[in-house]
């Protein structure tokens, strides 16, 4: 990676002007200048294009897409799983950023746009995808940016006091119940942050567990958006759970949800509100 | 006599009408977008709005027809085939063999995110296909073979439940192809471009073909089996080359467009509330109307929310339901058991 850093960083200082960018897909990616019209369909590529200071360079974005601010001023070009097509190639971009399972990159491709197939799922792709970007974009603000994200997290990690070594966590994603094991995105920020998740890794990313399972493991500390809260206490067995009974329960709003899920450049402020919550919940 | 001349005459005015209404649909599919009208009254000067009118209207307008025209036919043959209004052209599994299908290469390709880039692309329909053709066989392997109709029936609804079981817990284990899963069992013409369409009408053409030769068959089976058998025809294996029919149609129609409910059901009831004619012109007609009833539905698609999309599924199921009901309760009212 450090030696593709180099090599384009040469190119450029050579002003030689074709250069090529690997994606997610293993399809090597080229530009003849760096891409001034970006569609993006995909909320945490919207933030990173905008975390490296290239927010104006959007020209359209999925309906998920809601931060920054700015780019709620865009056309919106539907889901990133149903793009709208035409949309899209109405708006000219000379690059379409999206995520790798979506179908629809086969056809803008086929219609001539340059499509780039990125899909941040961990920490380590964050920060992959992030350098990949500044290549791109021809920034080299993406070390500076991930650097940031770094020292976010170290921070929301010492901001903790040592006890929390013991908490067990149960991240709830969504009321089936889908949870957020050790080895997600959101369970790699947890144990950052030095709890303790009660999904292991070996139950997967993001498991559907039986709700008997939250009760046996009885955890100390409830992580849930407040769709989802409603009602939990009214779960079956659920009324005597150790979290729930000393109130230990962290609820978040829509937006801090879209803030602690999306692997981008708000991950730190994600592990900030993790933390600002067991500061609060924990005695 | 003259009855069988008036539905006659019914039936070529029908066609008449629906090859009208198409033709009207293609135009008005080629003008609504989110680009609005624009696109159409500067196609000449300006390449962009010709790609988007060449390139992505005109193939999704025409991929929405012949894949309503698959639906259509694969619907009037099932009706045909089981002698049971109320089949449609999923009724072999071949709906939830798709979904498995699709689920099972999405986990693939998750599984490798360096799965090469035209894996991507034939993966998802290809598996779409063959899932489709694979459930129709398992359907068969298990009514053991295609004299039994009720058999049959079972068999594929039993391939369905257990396959739609199957593709439920390839979600579970892998909740990240949810999404995706979603967005194919909702069904979108919106990714359909020229390949898909020569595709979907070479697979029209063929099944036509196939279904207009063999036609005399449903005739002969909608007055019994027995009545049918006695006619001399090769019954088992007419039966073996319809189910192959449906099974090439509806999984083409699958693969490109993802699960489109209800045109396959109501295009055959659409069709015979008009005029009563034998299968022979019932499986064009149907055709016809399926790709009218996809067409128009897709339109209203793009133009309802725009520039936003609503699932072309949902459209056809609320569009083909309402006005069956509207048939049904029109024709209880005016001649009891006749229409429907």
């Amino acid at each position: 990676m450090k030696q593709a850093l180099v090599l384009v960083w040469l190119v450029f200082l050579h002003t030689v002007h074709a250069y090529q960018v690997s994606d997610d897909r293993g399809v090597q990616v080229s530009f003849a200048q760096p891409p001034q019209r970006i569609v993006s369909l995909l909320p945490s590529l919207t933030e990173m294009v905008c975390a490296l200071g290239q927010c104006d360079r959007l020209v359209g974005v999925d309906r998920y897409s809601n931060h920054p601010d700015h780019v709620k001023q865009l056309p919106l070009v539907g889901g990133g799983l149903d793009p709208n097509i035409e949309a899209i190639v109405a708006l000219k971009p000379d690059l379409v950023l999206m995520a790798t399972s979506a179908q629809a990159g086969a056809r803008l491709q086929a219609l001539g746009l340059k499509v780039m197939s990125l899909e941040p799922k961990t920490h380590a792709d964050v920060k992959r995808v992030l350098e990949s970007m500044g290549q791109v974009l021809a920034v080299g603000d993406a070390k500076r940016v991930w650097q940031g994200i770094e020292a976010g997290m170290q921070a929301a990690t010492l901001s903790l006091p040592a006890q929390v070594k013991t908490t067990r966590v149960y991240f709830e994603v969504n009321r089936a119940p889908y949870a957020a094991g050790e080895v997600s995105f959101i369970g790699e920020t947890l144990t950052r942050l030095g709890v303790k998740n009660i999904v292991p890794s070996n139950m997967g990313p993001f498991p559907l567990i039986n709700p008997e399972f939250v009760v046996r493991a009885n955890p100390d500390v409830i992580m849930v958006g407040d769709v989802n809260f409603a009602g939990m206490a009214g779960r079956p067995g659920w009324a005597s759970l150790r979290a729930i009974v000393n109130q230990q329960v962290c609820v978040f709003t829509p937006t801090q949800s879209d803030m602690l899920v999306r692997p981008g450049p708000r991950m730190a402020d994600g592990a900030r509100l993790m933390a600002q919550c067991l500061l609060k919940v924990l005695p | 006599m003259t009855d069988i001349g008036r539905q006659q005459r019914r039936a070529s005015r029908l066609v008449g009408g629906l090859l009208l209404v198409g033709l009207l649909l293609v135009l008005v599919g080629a003008s609504v977008g989110s680009t609005g009208f624009d696109s159409v009254l500067n196609v000449w000067h300006d390449p962009l709005a010709w790609q988007i009118v060449w390139d992505i209207r005109l193939p999704r307008t025409l991929g929405a027809w012949a894949a309503g025209a698959l639906l259509g036919l694969a619907g009037a043959v099932a009706q045909g085939l089981f002698r049971n209004p109320l089949a449609d052209p999923f009724l072999l599994g071949s709906a939830s063999g798709a979904s498995l299908g699709v689920a099972l290469a999405l986990v693939l390709l998750g599984v490798s995110p360096f799965a090469a880039d035209w894996l991507v692309r034939v993966g998802l329909t290809g598996a779409a296909f063959v899932g489709a053709v694979l459930a129709v066989l398992l359907t068969l392997v298990l009514a053991r073979g295609v004299q039994h109709t009720l058999r049959l029936l079972l068999a594929g609804v039993i391939v369905g439940v257990v396959l739609g079981a199957l593709t439920s817990l390839v979600m579970l284990m892998e909740p990240e192809v949810m999404q995706s899963m979603q967005a194919f069992m909702l069904g979108s013409t919106g990714f359909v471009g020229w390949t898909s369409w020569l595709l979907m009408v070479a697979a029209w053409v063929v099944c036509s073909v196939v279904a207009w030769v063999l036609s005399p068959v449903l005739d002969g089976l909608s007055l019994g089996e027995a009545t049918a058998a006695s006619l001399g025809l090769p019954l088992a294996r007419m039966r073996v080359a319809l189910v192959a029919v449906l099974a090439l149609a509806t999984g083409t129609a699958v693969a490109q467009t993802g699960l489109i409910a209800f045109v396959g059901l109501a295009a055959p009831h659409l069709v015979r509330s008009v005029t009563k004619t034998t299968h022979q012109r019932l499986i064009v007609l149907s055709s016809l109307m399926g790709g009218v009833l996809l067409m128009g539905a897709d339109v209203l698609a793009r133009g309802l929310m725009a520039p936003q999309e609503l699932p072309v599924g949902v459209l056809t199921a609320v569009l083909g339901g309402g006005y069956l009901l509207w048939l049904m309760h029109r024709s209880t009212r005016s001649t009891a058991g006749t229409g429907l």
